[in-house]
């Protein structure tokens, strides 16, 4: 079986900083990487090259596209990586407002994917929409209304679902869960390891929370100052770490 | 007729001026749809009142031109009025109503019922070039939508409408695809307006002074407005016919005629119901 997502040597510098050096796994269909470490140790930056949105200096990132063509991602023409970015892949944005639309509907919102890739039957959209409303656990009569209107958990819901709409093979996610109350977080914790599970999701996961980690990740990176100092499964990194800061981190952890 | 009044240029502009208008002309009409960029000069009206369109008139305008300017289909009302004397006083052209005799038909928002033919020009003044702005606040990004014809997500405003009304309440500024390319939003004429862009033999060029961008649809281009399988594109229909002439195909304007609710729908183009009256008459 070929890697989805094949990452070698990535790097990236800002002026004089470095920000992300060398770093490289392979990624497997229906596997979740979960990325951990402290703010400023390149998480994000990593998640935005992996994600076509910013342009690595070193290294290199492929997928494996549905017809089994190695794509190399930022010698792709323009316009094939900007397909990939909203069929065959989704972003979930720590904040939901950075994600949606929040001056049309709730359907309009899961509708624009399907809208993008050329679908032009209203009753068609419609009924997707509200089928992935009942999926993400939302009451589908709330189809017509503004994301505005929703609370923090079910905006977030509403934006998984826009994402997994077109069936996405590799969802990146940024701290899906940070800004929500535990609760909320916990059940939106289960509904991403239902989805994940159902939909044989590949997901590169970008934490601090290693809670949040512990229970969807397969395996981790634990990233400090651009580099992975750490890696392996996440049972075997966040019971048994091996690196001084790996430990640091997993000693830092409250027990409640 | 008498020359354009002493101390302008012919047309009101420079020669250089008009030169790099036209320039912006026809790679408009080369590429149709697409925005091109010019240098927008400043003009004696205001932004918002066609500094666009009679930059676009102004540099195609020749001696031999009969110019017509429509203001919401109508020939007497203030801006239309203004603008035809403006070149009546900076060219000295025959300028006339009849939208059969025009050589260029400067209009806002509206296209004549009359049907065009070969070699008239119509010149629109937009207002708002950009149909992806609504969805899109970002230039660079906006052009990167068009450069990669990447449209699917201009059916969430018409998505939008139906969810909300149960129909596609846009009646104004209905973006349509010109030849099959580009996203254009045709300035705000109605859309009962839209079937009659489509392979048009007149040619149409657009012109937003603000926004400094000029588009075209060439003659006998294909025009398609945007809809869904299940939503055809539909213009508008009334129940009543025009109060004045009695047509039941033109566009009408609803009018309050007095402080007890009475109201008559009557022609938009003044034109048309004109001439329609004489012939019944």
């Amino acid at each position: 079986m070929k890697p989805l997502l094949r990452v070698a040597e990535l790097g990236k510098r800002f002026g004089a900083r470095t920000a992300v050096a060398d770093v490289g796994f392979d990624l497997y269909a229906g596997e979740v990487l979960g990325i951990v470490g402290e703010s400023g140790s390149g998480k994000t930056t990593l998640l935005r090259m992996l994600s076509g949105q910013l342009t690595p200096d070193q290294g290199r990132v492929e997928f494996t596209a549905r017809d089994g063509e190695q794509l190399d991602l930022y010698a792709l023409p323009e316009f094939r990586r900007r397909l990939l970015m909203r069929t065959d892949w989704g972003y979930v944005h720590q904040q939901a407002r950075d994600g949606l639309r929040l001056a049309v509907s709730a359907g309009a919102n899961i509708g624009e994917r399907l809208m993008a890739q050329g679908d032009r039957h209203y009753g068609r959209i419609r009924d997707e929409a509200i089928d992935w409303l009942q999926r993400v656990e939302m009451p589908a009569e709330r189809i017509d209304e503004a994301p505005t209107t929703f609370s923090g958990g079910m905006q977030q819901r509403l934006q998984i679902a826009r994402n997994l709409v077109t069936r996405p093979r590799l969802v990146f996610m940024d701290e899906p869960t940070a800004s929500l109350d535990v609760s909320v977080q916990a059940r939106l914790l289960d509904l991403l390891r239902q989805l994940v599970a159902e939909l044989q999701l590949a997901v590169v996961l970008v934490t601090h929370d290693l809670a949040v980690a512990r229970l969807l990740a397969h395996r981790l990176l634990v990233m400090k100052d651009g580099r992975v100092v750490e890696a392996g499964l996440t049972d075997q990194v966040l019971d048994d770490p091996q690196h001084p800061y790996s430990q640091l981190l997993v000693s830092s952890v409250l027990q409640a | 007729m008498s020359g354009p009044a002493a101390g302008y240029n012919f047309g009101y502009l420079d020669e250089q001026t008009k030169r790099m208008i036209r320039r912006a002309i026809l790679k408009a009409v080369a590429i149709p749809g697409y925005q091109v960029p010019f240098g927008s000069r400043e003009m004696p009206l205001p932004y918002g009142w066609g500094t666009g369109g009679i930059q676009v008139t102004a540099s195609i305008i020749g001696e031999d031109d009969v110019l017509k300017v429509i203001d919401q289909g109508s020939d007497d009302t203030t801006n239309a009025i203004n603008i035809r004397r403006f070149f009546q006083r900076v060219t000295g052209v025959t300028t006339t109503t009849l939208t059969g005799e025009a050589t260029i038909i400067q209009t806002r928002h509206r296209i004549p019922e009359t049907p065009l033919h070969e070699g008239q020009i119509l010149v629109y003044q937009v207002p708002i070039p950009e149909p992806l702005r609504w969805l899109e606040a970002r230039e660079s990004e906006t052009r990167r939508m068009h450069a990669l014809a990447e449209y699917g997500v201009m059916r969430v405003k018409l998505y939008e409408d139906i969810a909300r009304f149960g129909h596609i309440a846009t009646t104004y500024d209905y973006p349509v695809v010109v030849n099959n390319r580009y996203l254009m939003r045709p300035s705000p004429i109605p859309k009962f307006d839209n079937p009659k862009m489509h392979r048009n033999p007149a040619l149409q060029l657009f012109g937003a002074g603000r926004e400094k961008r000029i588009y075209a649809v060439p003659p006998y281009t294909d025009v398609v407005s945007l809809d869904f399988e299940d939503h055809p594109f539909e213009v508008q229909r009334w129940d009543a016919t025009c109060s004045l002439c009695g047509s039941a195909d033109s566009f009408l304007d609803e009018v309050i005629v007095d402080d007890a609710g009475g109201r008559m729908f009557v022609c938009s183009d003044s034109e048309y119901c004109q001439r329609q009256r004489e012939a019944i008459s």
